[in-house]
């Protein structure tokens, strides 16, 4: 009797746990083929084209569709789980199928020129500290930056040494000094990147690659003829080519200390102008310029009120000819009223100035 | 970072953090896709695209605008976008005469197009038709290909790999299970390929694995397979290089057998057996004197213990 009692309880088990496996179990010619890491299934079974005829299109595919699901679901509660903030989460292996790149592996930096040096020589990179005692200050401070400890552009004095000239500046030659170093630096660095990269540092109009405008083209023709062994000076330009323009210093200014009687000449020169009973001001001159601006300015106005459809001509003269020179201060921008006579009164102005 | 004059030299952070994003990488991001429309589009094309779209948010641009171009003749003009939103899978929507309803589905190498493939719309229900609720936006879709066709024809091979491409989605390590909701599932049957969207449901069942249970959203199209532009064989292999930094370490010396035992190899010198030093014992070490030829017999004996 109890024999029979286990026998039935183990049948029963057995039953339980077949109709438990039923709802999830799906009877399939060829198994699939899965990309877990992907999150893909390959079914490769034929499918019954009579069927997929007799039934409703959506409602066969849609059973379809739920038994390679259920097969997915299978596969992927295989893999192991874990818990990641009350979340439960499956950890997906890599995928497997071999899809295309976006874009080709990147290719390794060449090493630089120190590096090879290093290299060759055998000298390894030593790991430095970032913060240094400074026993002066008595605080932690930078090996380099802001407020560092060896910071040489902060001395306030500089000894002369005994081979330097006197009258030399110290202060501008070490300035100089640092800025020389920053810009070899700098085209170190650029070298290095261009050297990696393999094309030309971008110099003027060098590396022709996009479309350039007639002053690019302009441009590097000038460079390119300064670029001789004498700076372009026997270089000669073409019939027609005009000469190049913005070129030389844009502002020139006098040594601070130098020629004492070239100073003195200006600054006498100087009081001499603004002693003299004549006017600097050239008062026919200022009253032309001052009314075509007018006229400008008049006409503007009424193009912006007019619109684009408004425009008329532009030329409106309401203005009476412009009045005396009632220049201030020798400007061209003074306005000048625009009464009175047009004649240029120079002795009328000079009374004003 | 090549622009018109040569290497652009980032001013701010912020702007290189921006071009090593769009850099070739070891690992790649996601791709992006460009949706954009043709000369002349259909309502039906138009609406595609957009539910297209929704399924492919975040990682997709959708223009506005019509583009008048035939990606099948000329493709400078896809490749110039790309470069611009740095996107390398397309969806080109047109409609003509000839071809109505069509979609070209399309991927790009290096920003030069690899693969083109042109499928006709012949039956659509969108998003808007079908009344459910969605999945949220974002979720990493199950993805079923089923169909014979799918293993023996090469367009149909390449087809599958273009739509795995197109919406896998982000790759993770692990996934959430109770978001796994999205399903995609694709059929090629008699040259039509059948695409339907459905959003899954775990039910309770038995044991640890849920049952599913399919309720259909998203946008179902019926497509039939119209031109093909596929890469060369030396193109296609020169975009599947992966960068030896990705393959994965071998351990060596170290082996399995069928049982699941890992078994460990020890490489050594060769030794001489006979001076092999084993345990000390001290009572049977040779004495000096008379009692060393009684040993003699002794030692012996316990020599041949030892080598053994």
């Amino acid at each position: 009797m109890a024999a029979c009692s286990i026998e039935d309880v183990l049948a029963k088990a057995e039953q339980d746990e077949a109709e438990k496996l039923k709802s999830i179990t799906v009877q399939k010619e060829l198994d699939l083929e899965f990309d877990i890491g992907n999150l893909v299934a390959y079914d490769k079974n034929r499918i019954d084209i009579r069927q997929f005829r007799e039934q409703k299109k959506d409602d066969f595919l849609r059973s379809l569709a739920r038994d390679n699901t259920q097969l997915l679901i299978n596969e992927i509660w295989k893999h192991p789980t874990e818990r990641v903030e009350e979340v439960i989460v499956v950890k997906l292996p890599e995928p497997t199928t071999a899809l295309p790149r976006e874009k080709p592996p990147p290719k390794p930096r060449p090493p630089t020129k120190w590096e090879e040096f290093a290299k060759l020589k055998g000298i390894q990179k030593k790991k430095k500290t970032n913060l240094v005692w400074d026993d002066v200050a008595k605080e932690w401070k930078r090996r380099w930056g802001y407020k560092r400890v060896n910071d040489g552009t902060k001395e306030w004095l500089i000894e002369v040494p005994e081979t330097a000239d006197p009258n030399e500046d110290q202060f501008a030659k070490r300035n100089k000094a640092k800025k020389e170093k920053v810009a070899k630096n700098e085209l170190h660095r650029l070298r290095n990147i261009a050297r990696a990269q393999k094309i030309k540092v971008p110099g003027v109009g060098l590396t022709p690659t996009a479309q350039q405008s007639t002053t690019d083209l302009i441009r590097a023709v000038n460079v390119a003829k300064v670029s001789t062994a004498s700076a372009g000076k026997f270089q000669d330009r073409l019939p027609k080519e005009k000469a190049p323009r913005n070129t030389g210093k844009k502002r020139k200014f006098q040594p601070v200390i130098g020629n004492f009687s070239n100073e003195k000449q200006r600054q006498l020169d100087l009081l001499k102008v603004m002693d003299s009973k004549k006017p600097r001001l050239d008062v026919n001159k200022a009253v032309n310029k001052q009314m075509r601006e007018d006229d400008r300015e008049e006409s503007a106005a009424k193009f912006r009120k007019g619109g684009k459809k408004g425009r008329k001509g532009g030329n409106f003269s309401g203005k009476g000819k412009g009045g005396s020179g009632k220049g201030k201060g020798g400007g061209s921008k003074g306005r000048a009223g625009g009464k009175g006579q047009g004649p240029p009164g120079g002795k009328k102005g000079a009374g004003k100035r | 970072m090549k622009q018109k004059e040569g290497v652009i030299k980032p001013k701010t952070k912020r702007a290189k953090r921006f071009l090593d994003n769009r850099a070739p990488k070891l690992r790649e991001n996601v791709k992006n896709a460009m949706i954009m429309k043709g000369g002349n589009t259909s309502m039906t094309v138009t609406q595609a695209l957009k539910d297209i779209y929704a399924l492919k948010k975040p990682s997709a641009v959708l223009y506005k605008k019509k583009n008048i171009t035939r990606p099948f003749e000329d493709s400078t003009s896809l490749e110039f976008f790309s470069k611009k939103t740095d996107s390398s899978l397309f969806l080109f929507g047109s409609h003509n005469k000839k071809r109505p309803n069509n979609l070209i589905f399309g991927r790009l190498f290096d920003f030069h197009v690899l693969d083109m493939i042109e499928l006709g719309i012949e039956k659509y229900n969108s998003l808007s038709q079908i009344k459910n609720s969605k999945c949220p936006e974002g979720t990493k879709p199950m993805l079923v290909f089923a169909g014979e066709a799918f293993d023996h024809d090469d367009d149909h091979k390449r087809l599958k790999s273009l739509l795995t491409d197109f919406f896998r989605g982000p790759v993770v390590p692990s996934v959430r299970l109770a978001g796994l909701e999205h399903v995609l599932h694709f059929t090629a049957l008699e040259g039509k390929i059948y695409m339907r969207s459905y959003r899954s449901l775990l039910k309770k069942s038995g044991c640890r694995t849920p049952r599913i249970e399919l309720e259909e959203i998203g946008p179902s199209f019926d497509f039939v397979l119209r031109r093909t532009h596929l890469a060369s064989d030396d193109l296609y292999k020169t975009a599947h290089r992966q960068p030896k930094a990705l393959k994965p370490k071998k351990k060596k010396n170290i082996s399995h057998d069928t049982f699941g035992t890992k078994f460990g190899r020890l490489h050594m010198q060769k030794q001489d057996l006979a001076k092999l030093q084993t345990r000390k014992m001290k009572g049977l070490r040779k004495r000096r004197g008379p009692a060393a030829a009684a040993e003699g017999e002794t030692s012996s004996k316990t020599a041949k213990v030892e080598v053994e």
